[in-house]
């Protein structure tokens, strides 16, 4: 019985959010069916669009597990933006500073990029714990923080040689670039490195008793000190760990993406993560397609732009009329659960 | 006026918490509904107010059949339900409380409210502040301000579960007044409790539940062995504390320290003794809580000169003690016990002390079935809290105790528990201080105390006002030391 409810719902979750935008489509005076195809073709029509597709998903991927494990703790980690570039900036000053083989050097910028990024989510996770600062003010704080010190160096210290423009930095060695296949822009070494770090995630998540307490911890603070756990240091291992993984997502946008630093390696991506795993309703596997949609979207807006002049703004509003629709129709399944047997899933 | 309850069901998954429950509730009367822990009460006083929505069944008030969609739809139609600890908005205005959950039209406004909240004092002897903010009110005023809410919004039926445990002796008279007087008025009233005493005291007629059927409906007085036989299936065993001469060396002193952060005066010196039991008797908030959080180092204002095995851990935290064996039961189980959203199984793993990265979540399992077993709690390893009774949760929190405490230190071990699994877990505390832990627990109720404590503890307004031996605690003793008369 549980089952069949789960269904209505999942498809109600797919059915309302097309039609709402279809309508969209309508009201910019676009046809819907054309557009719907030219999302098809965008995303997914040829190799290289899905390569590129693909190369958008591993940010939202890494992006949205760094969130899951804060949201797991309770968290609004708002500042997942600033962790992608506190990453991105340390990959970039290996990347700079030395020379050595691929290998070498790829690793040398992924640890950086983890300790980067841990270093700015453990700042906003320690103005929350030690400072008493709301995590989402601290978190925008450190954001803007982030932007201006990549502006800062890319404009100063690291620009290039007798120009100082926003465009970015020199292009890294090619020793610093993330291996890729023949025609394609993605690197599946970045891939693989977005989907290993989830299935890390959640498993730590879900099975260790690290994870456990993280979870107790988000959920009921007080009665998780009550076993014995320290919820402050749990907040903040939740937002080191998220920094690190936030900034594994810097290290793929500088090294697997543009090959240098520029202003806007961190592609709001952070932000975008955050409504992905609302989608997700915190449920981890649901994570992959919902990125990947994201993603499509993304890159069909390109298309929408090109072949039916619209603005490219408008992916961003489908992708918000997902997560609406997608949230009223949770609350609503939240509501009529209370009122129907409950099943014993019992989910945040 | 009646209200008439048709065959209501109500299952969850395989569980039937109500099996085609019929009852018949006549105006003027206050109707009991007692029953052992998960016998179906609260999901039938939330049936009927609308908080959750039956299986099959119906439910009329003078021939009148109710839409009970929801907890307002519940009100419109006339019953109200009176939780433990009503839920209000902390920061607005006694007021503005009655107004949050009204419909918006002329006869709801502020200045009604304020009328009707005055008049409603008036009547019922109450003394509520309608400016004042609730959260100055304490829990026995905010249940009084609900009561006025409630018939406010027109209920003419008035469902209470277990409305008691929450609320101090005078406060308690005071509850059982209002409620005779509401009957009186003519209202009807469903008293739910799994206390024997209070049933008989306010009640003119029970219908005793036992896994979600009735067993039978019984006229007050009546024999209380009459209701015991309808609850259980056994008969109890009366059983009682052992003599206190097997008592070992001093395990815990206490030198000097202040009781409570409020009363100065309040200052102690006592020890207590390996498998000693200690009861701390008083009026909610006289000071038994403070007590027992400073001594588990819950209290940050108190530091000093708490000695455990003559070692000083006044400074050490409640985390810190507990590696010493201390262990504390809140009486709060829902915010400050359990963590909402993780199974059995997941609180097991938490309250065992494993600490290698991946858990055993097979062992966890196998260990949150045994607890199960062990205290007979109606659920399974994936039940999550909200999904157990009231009793239920109690069970898990006693389940959760590590082995061999030390130093156990409890808040109302037994509240919310039927009789017979309250003697039962006496009976399993009783086997821990055998093996040498200290006990140290609040309780309300005057047989608990007298029954199992070694001393007593009567505090009033902050400090300790009389030590006892159990031999010497009688309930007229201890009724005039609770109001402050030695
Ligand atoms: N939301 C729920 N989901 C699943 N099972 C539930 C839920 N609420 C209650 N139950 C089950 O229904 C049964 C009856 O519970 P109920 O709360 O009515 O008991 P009760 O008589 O009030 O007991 P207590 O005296 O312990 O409060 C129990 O077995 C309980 O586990
Ligand atoms: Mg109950």
């Amino acid at each position: 019985m549980f089952v069949r409810n789960d269904l209505l719902f999942l498809g109600l979750g797919i059915l309302v959010p097309v039609c709402a935008s279809m309508l969209v489509f309508l009201f910019v005076d676009a046809p819907p069916l054309r557009a719907t195809e030219l999302f098809f073709e965008g995303a997914f029509g040829s190799s290289q669009r899905m390569g590129d597709t693909l190369m958008i998903w591993v940010p939202l991927l890494l992006a949205s597990s760094a969130l899951i494990i804060t949201f797991s703790a309770g968290m609004w980690n708002i500042g997942i933006e600033g962790q992608i570039i506190a990453g991105a900036v340390a990959a970039s000053f290996v990347a700079r500073e030395f020379e050595a083989s691929t290998p070498v050097v790829l690793t040398a910028m992924i640890v950086a990029g983890l300790i980067g990024g841990m270093i700015w989510g453990g700042l906003a996770g320690l103005l929350r714990v030690r400072g008493g600062v709301n995590e989402i003010f601290g978190g925008l704080g450190l954001n803007f923080v982030a932007t201006g010190l990549v502006v800062y160096l890319i404009m100063g210290p690291w620009s290039r040689r007798g120009i100082a423009s926003t465009g970015g930095t020199e292009p890294f060695r090619p020793q610093a670039w993330f291996p890729t296949l023949d025609g394609l822009r993605v690197s599946p070494l970045s891939v693989l490195l977005a989907i290993g770090v989830l299935i890390l995630v959640l498993w730590f998540l879900s099975r260790t008793s690290y994870g456990l307490r993280l979870r107790a911890t988000g959920k009921n603070p007080l009665a998780a000190s009550r076993f014995g756990i320290r919820t402050d240091a749990y907040l903040l291992l939740s937002f080191l760990l998220a920094g690190g993984v936030a900034g594994l997502a810097g290290v793929t946008q500088a090294a697997a993406v543009y090959h240098r630093l520029v202003p806007s390696i961190s592609g709001g991506y952070g932000f975008l993560a955050i409504l992905i795993v609302l989608l997700a309703g915190f449920r981890g596997q649901w994570i992959l397609p919902i990125a990947l949609f994201f993603a499509a979207v993304s890159m069909a807006s390109f298309q929408w732009q090109l072949q039916l002049g619209l603005h490219s703004s408008l992916g961003g509003v489908i992708q918000g009329i997902l997560v609406l629709s997608v949230l009223l129709l949770s609350g609503y399944r939240a509501i009529s659960y209370m009122r129907k047997p409950i099943s014993e899933e019992g989910d945040a | 006026m009646s209200l008439q309850l048709r065959s209501i069901t109500k299952t969850f998954g395989p569980i039937v918490a109500n099996d085609s429950l019929s009852l018949t509730i006549e105006s003027g009367e206050i109707h009991g509904l007692l029953g052992e822990n998960g016998a179906g009460k609260s999901t039938l006083a939330k049936v009927l107010s609308g908080f959750v929505s039956p299986d099959s069944g119906t439910v009329e008030l003078d021939d009148e059949q109710l839409k009970l969609s929801s907890p307002s739809a519940a009100v419109s139609s006339g019953i109200g339900i009176l939780h433990q600890e009503p839920l209000v908005f902390l920061d607005f205005s006694a007021v503005d409380n009655m107004l949050v959950g009204s419909p918006r039209d002329g006869n709801h406004t502020k200045d009604l409210a304020e009328e009707h909240l005055l008049k409603i004092c008036e009547q019922f002897n109450f003394s509520i502040d309608p400016l004042i903010p609730v959260q100055k009110l304490s829990v026995g005023e905010r249940q009084q301000l609900e009561i006025a809410r409630l018939l406010w919004l027109g209920a003419r039926v008035l469902i209470l579960d277990e409305p008691t445990t929450a609320i101090s002796g005078s406060q308690r008279e005071n509850l059982f007044q209002t409620i005779r007087s509401l009957a009186e008025a003519g209202m009807s009233v469903i008293f739910v409790s799994h206390k024997l005493e209070e049933i008989q005291e306010i009640c003119s007629r029970v219908t005793v539940l036992r896994q979600g059927r009735i067993m039978g409906t019984k006229h007050l007085p009546c024999p209380t062995s009459d209701l015991i036989d309808l609850m259980f299936d056994r008969e109890l065993e009366p059983q009682g504390r052992k003599s206190s001469d097997s008592l070992g060396s001093i395990c815990l002193e206490l030198c000097g320290q202040k009781v409570t952060t409020h009363f100065e005066s309040g200052k102690v010196d006592m020890t207590f003794r390996t498998g000693e039991i200690v009861g701390l008797a008083g009026l909610e908030g006289a000071g038994q809580r403070d007590l027992l959080r400073s001594i588990a180092g819950l209290d940050d204002t108190v530091t000093e000169g708490v000695f455990f095995r003559s070692r000083d851990i006044g400074d050490d935290s409640y985390i810190h003690r507990m590696q010493y064996g201390f262990h504390y039961l809140p009486a709060d189980r829902g915010r400050e016990g359990l963590v909402d959203g993780l199974t059995i199984t997941e609180h097991v793993a938490l309250a065992s002390p494993q600490r290698s990265i991946a858990t055993d979540w097979k062992l966890s399992r196998e260990e949150s079935k045994k607890i199960i077993d062990k205290f007979s709690i109606k659920g399974t390893p994936e039940s999550v809290p909200a999904s157990l009774s009231g009793g239920n949760q109690q069970r898990l929190l006693l389940g959760l105790i590590p082995d061999n405490p030390t130093v156990l230190l409890m808040e109302h071990p037994t509240r919310g528990l039927d009789i017979e699994s309250a003697a039962w877990v006496w009976k399993y505390l009783m086997s821990l201080t055998e093996e040498g832990t200290t006990i140290l627990f609040s309780s309300s109720d005057f047989d608990e105390l007298m029954t199992y404590c070694d001393r007593i503890f009567v505090f009033f307004e902050g400090a300790i006002i009389q030590e006892l031996a159990s031999v010497e605690a009688t309930t007229e003793r201890l009724g005039s030391l609770l109001g402050g008369v030695k």
